[in-house]
């Protein structure tokens, strides 16, 4: 039987998946898809709340729409994300971090 | 899932790492689902595993991009990841199976006749329909900046 527990430490096995990708990885697109994992990780803890907190024989909704209103929100983020990747690979011909320095101080 | 998810971030290929991206959040659908999620299950295939996973692989095709060579590492900093994530974890398994309450199995639930997509429906149209109007702007404002970030010139 699968408790509240498996669901927690997938999802947190998961977002430390994501957060090494975005730690260690130097292509800017492969950051992106890790982020993609990290804001997956929040769905998934989320739904399992939901569905553990049980009323009147009901899962608890809220959540699910609050997870409905992060994909949403999710997805835009990362419309917007690519459009800068391929300013940025217009500007500057790479997606590697360690070359788009300008700012660095 | 896991794996996968793993496989995001060990791939060298961009391309690579993308398609075990979409089979990874195949998976964690199939996790809604067996948390009778089936709404935001179907939702996730749509939206990620179809609409943003082409996005991305319509992205890499486009600025062709290879292999990532094998760049000089830079230790202290990927030490410095693993101490990181490594705390992480030992504090998530420490709330999991400490201090809170989270061994409990799964209640049984009753959906009604309705099912999950009409609960999520009349909560999303009825309680929650400023922040619904909010998101819909945040699209519109997106989709023209967009627009206006792809342009040629910037003037």
């Amino acid at each position: 039987m699968v408790t509240l527990n498996d669901y927690l430490m997938a999802s947190g096995l998961l977002f430390a998946i994501g957060f090494a990708g975005v730690l260690l990885r130097r292509n800017v697109i492969i950051i992106f898809m890790a982020l993609e994992l990290m804001l997956n990780a929040a769905n998934l803890s989320l739904i399992g709340f939901s569905r553990f907190y049980v009323q009147n024989g009901l899962p608890d909704y809220n959540a699910q729409v609050l997870v409905f209103f992060v994909i949403t929100v999710a997805a835009a983020e990362v419309t917007v994300g690519l459009a800068i990747i391929v300013a940025l690979f217009r500007a500057r011909q790479t997606t590697h971090v360690e070359d788009i320095s300008s700012l660095k101080f | 899932m896991l794996f996968f998810a793993g496989m995001v971030v060990l791939n060298r290929n961009p391309v690579a790492s993308a398609l075990s991206l979409v089979v990874s959040f195949m998976a964690l659908a199939a996790l809604y689902v067996s948390l009778d999620a089936y709404f935001i299950g179907v939702i996730q295939i749509l939206v990620y595993a179809g609409a943003v996973m082409v996005l991305f692989l319509f992205i890499i095709m486009l600025l062709d991009l290879k292999a990532e060579v094998r760049r000089r590492i830079n230790f202290p900093a990927v030490c410095g990841g693993f101490v990181v994530i490594l705390l992480f974890l030992k504090v998530l398994s420490d709330v999991c199976y400490g201090v809170f309450g989270g061994n409990a199995k799964l209640p049984p639930i009753s959906q009604g006749p309705q099912g999950d997509a009409w609960q999520v429906g009349m909560l999303i149209f009825e309680r929650y329909n400023l922040p619904l109007q909010v998101v819909g702007t945040l699209i519109l404002v997106a989709s023209i900046g967009i627009v206006i970030l792809s342009k040629r010139e910037l003037k």
